[in-house]
């Protein structure tokens, strides 16, 4: 660094702050809608996001004392009218998939110190491993948790000769003292996007699909570009009244306000977690309302 | 002459208050050189078994690192949701031990409290180590700690700047000038007190100490100069320490989960910083007066002094800590609600109780003439003091970790293993020693100040009797009869 440009171009040192619709004009942005009316809890989206992501497999007591590394996870709760009983204790539970929400206001970026997470154009929360120094203010600071640290340094112990061979090549091994999270498969986005640019067009609806949503069997999850008005995701948000920006939700200050409306509740289940926090969320999860087990 | 029969004189004769006796007023300067100069030479078994005893701590933290550095941090007893374990909290320890030596040197200065001059010292070498301290916590922290150097703003070819938005961001450049006026503080200060060493010491000591005293003289213009630029240092170095320990509790106040996400959380955490360190100035005052035979200087009415301070600090924090709950209480954040019943009634319920008793009932005992003049119950005390203090600094960390917005990440209980243990223990003799080698190697009483003091008191008994009127007009105090 020259002096020259030290004293000159001061406005390069600032580092523009995520903003809430910072990229409203930008051509892509990465939403997901997950249908808990449709989740079984089979947990083939971890799976298929492990074999995706070159997430290490810790083994069993590493997992049990808090260092696993599923990007997505299938949570179970039992909820009050369930029948739980002790001879099965799995049964009447609720899932909930849990990764990454790619927060458009995130609470990680702005405590990171070294920048190493950052808001992209396409609306996702990206993680610069190589950035990263491991101070693990992100996952402090995440109300969802869902950020998981290398404890351990993985890549020696979890993929031995031969196993190496299956890891993706498109994706980074990393290494020990980084941080990562659940990234919407930016590979397969990327990828798509430079196949879509080559043929002078923006990504279809449905060319990309990230590892979770396209493995999953009841097509619980769906995924799309909700700048795209006609996308899947987009009308998923639309019909369920969600506003990506918006707080508190219109839908929800419509409903206190009408009470006619609380009749359109069946329809109306799309909710984001925590919108209080006022994170903005990517993510939108609807309601489960079916009563019967799976 | 006064006149005994001018009202005004009489008047002010019967307001007088008299002062504590701080320290004798007989003590010759040369007895005054040859003590302190004492202390620097041939250590007494205490000192080694000290010395040694924190060696060995250290060098069992710098086993635990290597592993740690070695293995990944997964080896200390780290996991999902606990990722801060309890270095955090022992840095924030060790920072707010670093307030004490500022408000004696500096604070106390500029309020020309004279009976801090025998002591703030080693209460300022206790601030520099405690930085020092607390800056290889943060190092120890990292997970990549080959990487340190991101979070410092510094020019770089890649144009690659830390997030300046990130409080950890501003706590590096806080420490480092914190860290960095501090030392250029104690050193000043001391320049004065190295040249009597120059004169007394021999052979390549007298070398050492004749560069470290930069041709101290002792002339009229020498002495101006140093009276104005301590002062000034001492006016930079406030600030700096108010800042540091806010910007230390925005690490907490900035964030969003419950539990940290509390405004009061900056003048909360510098009281607490003062309270811990003005305990750690009172267990280093026995221990040192003990090691060096400095009884004649670290006397029990400077104790006293210490010790009330330390009731009003811990007053004040108590103050704060409980606005801090009520403000939760009776605000209308659910979660932080919430997260302040888990403190108080969760598995971690029995620390919570201990920090609250420690730090704000156990200095009820400070109030009793009794205990202040005791040396070992004031040495149980401050430990217990500090204790308390590091447990608020884990609880401040801990529960929310436990217990913060998301349910399915909740946990019962997390407790450290032997690696952050022993890291921790490794701290504390990493810093017993430094301050060890400190007092042996430079003079961990102000000389020059000390003399300044008994000069004064020698002249207001000499003011004193020649005011003093023919017959008492008011009962006066028994140690008023001169």
């Amino acid at each position: 660094m020259s002096f020259d440009n030290l004293t000159a171009n001061w406005s390069k040192l600032r580092i523009k702050r995520p903003k809430i619709d910072q990229y409203k004009e930008a051509p892509y942005k990465w939403a997901m809608v997950i249908d808990l009316d449709a989740c079984t809890g089979c947990n083939a989206c971890t799976t298929a996001c492990y074999a995706e992501n070159n997430l290490p497999v810790v083994g069993k007591d590493r997992f049990l004392a808090g260092h696993q590394m599923h990007w997505i996870r299938i949570e179970r709760y039992w909820g009050e009218g369930s029948k739980h009983t002790h001879e099965f204790p799995e049964k009447g539970a609720q899932f909930l998939p849990m990764m990454c929400q790619q927060c458009e206001a995130a609470p990680c970026e702005i405590v990171c110190p070294v920048g190493a997470t950052h808001h992209t154009p396409d609306g996702l929360n990206s993680q610069v491993y190589n950035r990263c120094v491991g101070s693990r203010y992100c996952s402090a600071n995440c109300p969802y948790k869902v950020r998981y640290f290398n404890w351990y340094n993985y890549p020696e112990t979890s993929w031995p000769n031969p196993l190496e061979q299956q890891l993706n090549p498109d994706v980074t091994v990393r290494t020990k003292g980084v941080m990562e999270k659940c990234t919407f498969c930016v590979q397969r986005l990327n990828d798509a996007k430079s196949k879509a640019r080559t043929e002078g067009r923006t990504v279809r609806d449905g060319e990309v699909l990230t590892a979770c949503a396209q493995a999953c069997p009841s097509s619980a999850i769906h995924f799309g570009n909700l700048a795209d008005p006609s996308s899947t995701v987009a009308k998923m948000w639309m019909a369920q009244q969600v506003e990506l920006a918006d707080f508190p939700q219109k839908k929800d200050e419509q409903r206190e306000q009408d009470e006619k409306l609380a009749k359109n509740d069946a329809v109306v289940r799309g909710y984001r977690i925590f919108e209080d926090l006022r994170t903005f969320p990517s993510v939108v999860y609807l309601e489960r309302i079916r009563s019967s087990e799976v | 002459m006064t006149n005994p029969h001018d009202e005004t004189e009489i008047e002010a004769e019967r307001r007088f208050v008299p002062k504590p006796k701080d320290i004798d007023s007989d003590i010759a300067w040369a007895e005054i050189n040859a003590d302190v100069m004492r202390s620097l030479e041939r250590p007494r078994p205490l000192f080694w078994f000290i010395f040694f005893g924190s060696l060995a701590l250290f060098l069992w933290g710098c086993y635990c690192e290597v592993i740690q550095y070695r293995t990944g941090l997964g080896i200390a007893a780290m996991e999902n949701p606990h990722v801060w374990g309890l270095y955090i909290a022992t840095f924030i320890f060790w920072i707010g031990m670093s307030h004490s030596g500022t408000l004696l040197s500096a604070i106390l200065h500029i309020m020309h409290a004279d009976w801090r001059k025998p002591i703030y010292r080693f209460a300022e070498a206790m601030t520099t180590f405690s930085l020092m301290t607390a800056g290889l916590f943060v190092l120890v922290h990292l997970g990549r700690i080959w990487q340190f150097y991101y979070v410092v703003a510094y020019p770089n070819e890649r144009w690659a700047w830390p997030n300046f938005s990130s409080p950890l961001v501003w706590d590096a450049t806080a420490i480092g000038s914190y860290l960095t006026t501090s030392v250029i503080f104690l050193y000043f200060g001391m320049i004065p007190d190295l040249a009597i060493c120059r004169d007394e010491a021999h052979g390549i000591r007298r070398l050492f100490y004749r560069a470290m005293s930069v041709g101290w003289m002792g002339t009229d213009r020498q002495w101006s100069n140093f009276r104005i630029t301590y002062l000034t240092i001492g006016c930079l170095l406030i600030p700096l320490a108010v800042s540091v320990h806010s910007i230390v509790a925005t690490d907490f106040a900035v964030s969003q989960q419950p539990g940290w996400h509390t405004t009061s959380f900056p003048p909360y955490f510098v009281a607490g910083a003062l309270y811990s360190g003005c305990a750690a100035i009172i267990t280093l005052f026995i221990i040192l007066r003990y090691t060096f035979r400095f009884e004649q200087y670290m006397t029990i009415p400077i104790l006293e002094k210490l010790c009330k301070l330390t009731f009003a600090i811990s007053m004040v924090w108590t103050y704060l800590n409980f606005i801090e709950y009520a403000s939760v209480w009776y605000g209308t954040d659910q979660y932080a609600k919430n997260a302040l019943i888990y403190r108080a009634t969760g598995t971690y319920a029995g620390f919570w109780w201990a920090m609250n008793i420690l730090g704000s009932i156990v200095p009820f005992a400070l109030t009793f003439k009794a205990l202040r003049t005791h040396i070992p119950t004031m040495m149980v005390v401050s430990l217990l003091l500090n204790l308390g203090m590091w447990i608020e600094r884990f609880m401040i960390v801990t529960p929310t970790f436990a217990h913060g917005y998301y349910p399915w990440m909740w946990t019962d209980w997390w407790w450290p293993n032997y690696i952050q243990v022993g890291i921790i223990l490794g701290s504390f003799g990493w810093f017993t020693m430094l301050f060890m080698l400190f007092c042996k190697i430079f003079p961990s009483v102000s000389m020059y100040e000390v003399k300044e003091m008994v000069y004064h008191r020698r002249l207001s008994k000499k003011h004193r009797a020649a005011h003093a009127p023919a017959q008492p007009l008011a009962p006066q105090p028994q140690q008023e009869a001169t």
